[in-house]
């Protein structure tokens, strides 16, 4: 449905130069959720705005539902922009027009008459749930109701494809969560291709099927979310997912922790089970095989999609080699296992 | 006071309202689109044309930097070319509406300029055309910030007509310095600044209803 082919795009010239995306590659399946996630300032809004040519991008093929975009006149630009909605983070309503005619809006650009709006923008209301607040104008509806008009707005020319722009960024997390239900939903019920920017790891773990890690302008990891949830395979991966869980060791352990190993001293390790560990009772197993106590600091389990992940914070109790055997035996079960550091045995 | 001199006094009136209304209503005319022209052409705008932008924005200036009572007698040969004559409230009404396109344009332009730049991108994305965006979208959302604007340009027409009596242009300004400082008459020149007052409050609240009534935030 987006395909993103070798996307780059620069401002200024010379010693100014600014590459705000380097040879991005996308595609997005027909009826997929597709996040990029980074940090400010990565080019996640320059990377949006590309594809319904907000930007246009300095080199490189953008082509939505089997359009070239960068080769269409700007009549037939305009055409397909009404086959691509788009949410704001600051949602960007009229102020000066209801709620009602937040959503005719599109619709009148495109020259509907007015029995054919009424006839839109009703179901519109029914679905974002503000049929009561029709006539009430923007600054009377928070956050929340705002990106619902916003949202029945970017829908009523009837598009394939919906782009969200940090859509939720600006809500409380409870609007959030409404919010990202009733995208979930559009999804499921209409069919709609949406590709949504974030920096917030729950936004991509509560809708998104799969999501692209964008640092620097350049997509760095793309993967299934549970895949990367469970594994991402870069630092900045692991960063988002370390700060996304806050699986930290209690703080006084985390004085007492030396990197290195010392005589009576034992390690403190942070496991990471995901796929068929997580309901494997490898923990008293482990006490069984390799004959060391297991004591458990911190723990969670969160579901991802279908995928259940598991952290675990722990100290391994035992011998030097026993622990050893220890950590062995959990790698041999696909489970991460990082060394967090050694604790003195408390008296 | 003489009956008269009563009919002097709302002669001169309807006069100053004339030129007022004349000069605003065509400024508006010419103005507003001037304005709206200077933002959208802007660099990066929805009409961008760094060239012509840069060129409409130094005759703006220009027109914006010349005193009026300069202004007046300058463009003379223009107004006489125009209107047949260069004294009486027709001939004054042009250097007034000449002074005020450029000033109303500026006015709008900072109305625009007010507007959250999301709010043009959004219309974008919605497949607007730039025309559609100035008429659907700049427009409304500003005319809060452009009916300020306009009550400003009034207010200030009303002050200029009175300098309009330096050309023989007549209206209050005239009446109050040809026989209130001319003939020493001290009750007429308070009287035509009382009404001058009067006329201007009326004109700013009247702008101010009609602000209020088109804010929505």
């Amino acid at each position: 449905m987006i395909y993103l082919e070798n996307i780059s795009k620069t401002y200024g010239a010379g010693a100014n130069t600014v590459h705000a995306l380097q040879n991005v590659n996308l595609h997005i399946p027909q009826g997929r959720i597709h996040g990029v996630i980074g940090l400010s300032g990565a080019g996640k809004s320059t990377l949006i705005r590309c594809v319904n040519l907000l930007e246009r991008p300095s080199t490189g093929k953008v082509s939505v539902d089997g359009q070239d975009m960068t080769a269409l006149s700007p009549q037939a630009l305009n055409k397909a922009r009404h086959r691509i909605g788009m949410i704001f983070q600051h949602f960007n309503l009229l102020t000066t027009r209801t709620v009602f005619d937040n959503i005719a809006l599109p619709l009148e650009l495109m020259g509907e008459t007015r029995s054919t709006i009424r006839q839109r923008v009703e179901p519109l209301l029914e679905l974002v749930g503000l049929v009561d607040k029709a006539n009430q104008y923007p600054a009377q509806l928070s956050g929340g109701q705002k990106q619902r008009v916003a949202i029945a707005r970017a829908l009523a020319s009837k598009p394939n494809v919906l782009l969200c722009d940090e859509a939720t960024s600006a809500l409380d997390p409870q609007t959030t969560g409404s919010i990202l239900e009733l995208l979930r939903d559009i999804n499921k019920k209409l069919g709609l291709t949406i590709l949504l920017i974030t920096h917030e790891m729950d936004v991509v773990k509560s809708i998104c099927h799969r999501v692209s890690l964008i640092s620097d302008g350049e997509l760095v990891e793309d993967a299934e979310v549970g895949d990367f949830f469970t594994a991402p395979r870069t630092q900045l991966g692991r960063e988002f997912l370390n700060d996304f869980l806050q699986l930290e060791p209690p703080k006084e352990l985390i004085e007492r922790l030396s990197p290195d190993a010392g005589t009576n001293t034992h390690p403190v390790v942070r496991l990471t089970f995901s796929g068929d560990a997580v309901s494997t009772p490898l923990i008293s197993k482990l006490a069984r095989e390799c004959e060391v106590d297991v004591s458990i600091l911190q723990a969670k389990v969160e579901s991802i999609q279908d995928r259940t992940l598991g952290l675990m914070i722990a100290e391994l109790l035992g011998t030097p080699q026993q622990t050893r055997d220890a950590m062995a035996y959990l790698e041999s079960h696909q489970l991460q296992i990082e060394v967090l550091g050694h604790v003195q045995r408390n008296a | 006071m003489s009956s008269a001199m009563l009919d002097l006094i709302l002669q001169a009136t309807l006069d100053t309202l004339y030129m007022v209304a004349i000069s605003g209503v065509i400024s508006t005319l010419l103005g507003v689109p001037l304005g709206v022209m200077l933002y959208v052409t802007r660099p990066r705008q929805i009409l961008a044309m760094p060239v012509l932008n840069q060129v409409l924005s130094i005759v703006t200036n220009i027109g914006r930097s010349i005193p009026f009572i300069i202004l007046m007698v300058a463009i003379i040969p223009f107004t006489r070319m125009l209107v047949g004559t260069s004294i009486g409230i027709n001939a004054a009404s042009v250097p007034l509406t000449i002074a005020a396109i450029p000033f109303v344009a500026r006015l709008v332009e900072g109305a625009l300029n007010e507007l959250s730049p999301g709010l043009v991108e959004a219309a974008q994305s919605m497949g607007a055309t730039p025309w559609q965006i100035v008429r659907k979208v700049l427009l409304p959302e500003a005319r809060g910030g452009i009916i300020t604007g306009l009550t400003i340009t009034v207010v200030t027409l009303v002050s200029y007509s009175a300098m309009a009596g330096a050309v023989g242009g007549g209206g209050l300004g005239d009446l109050g310095i040809r026989y209130g400082y001319n003939r020493f008459n001290p009750t007429i020149m308070v009287i035509t600044v009382v009404i001058l007052v009067v006329m201007v409050q009326g004109f700013q609240s009247l702008g101010d209803y009609l602000v209020r009534k088109s804010d929505r935030k």
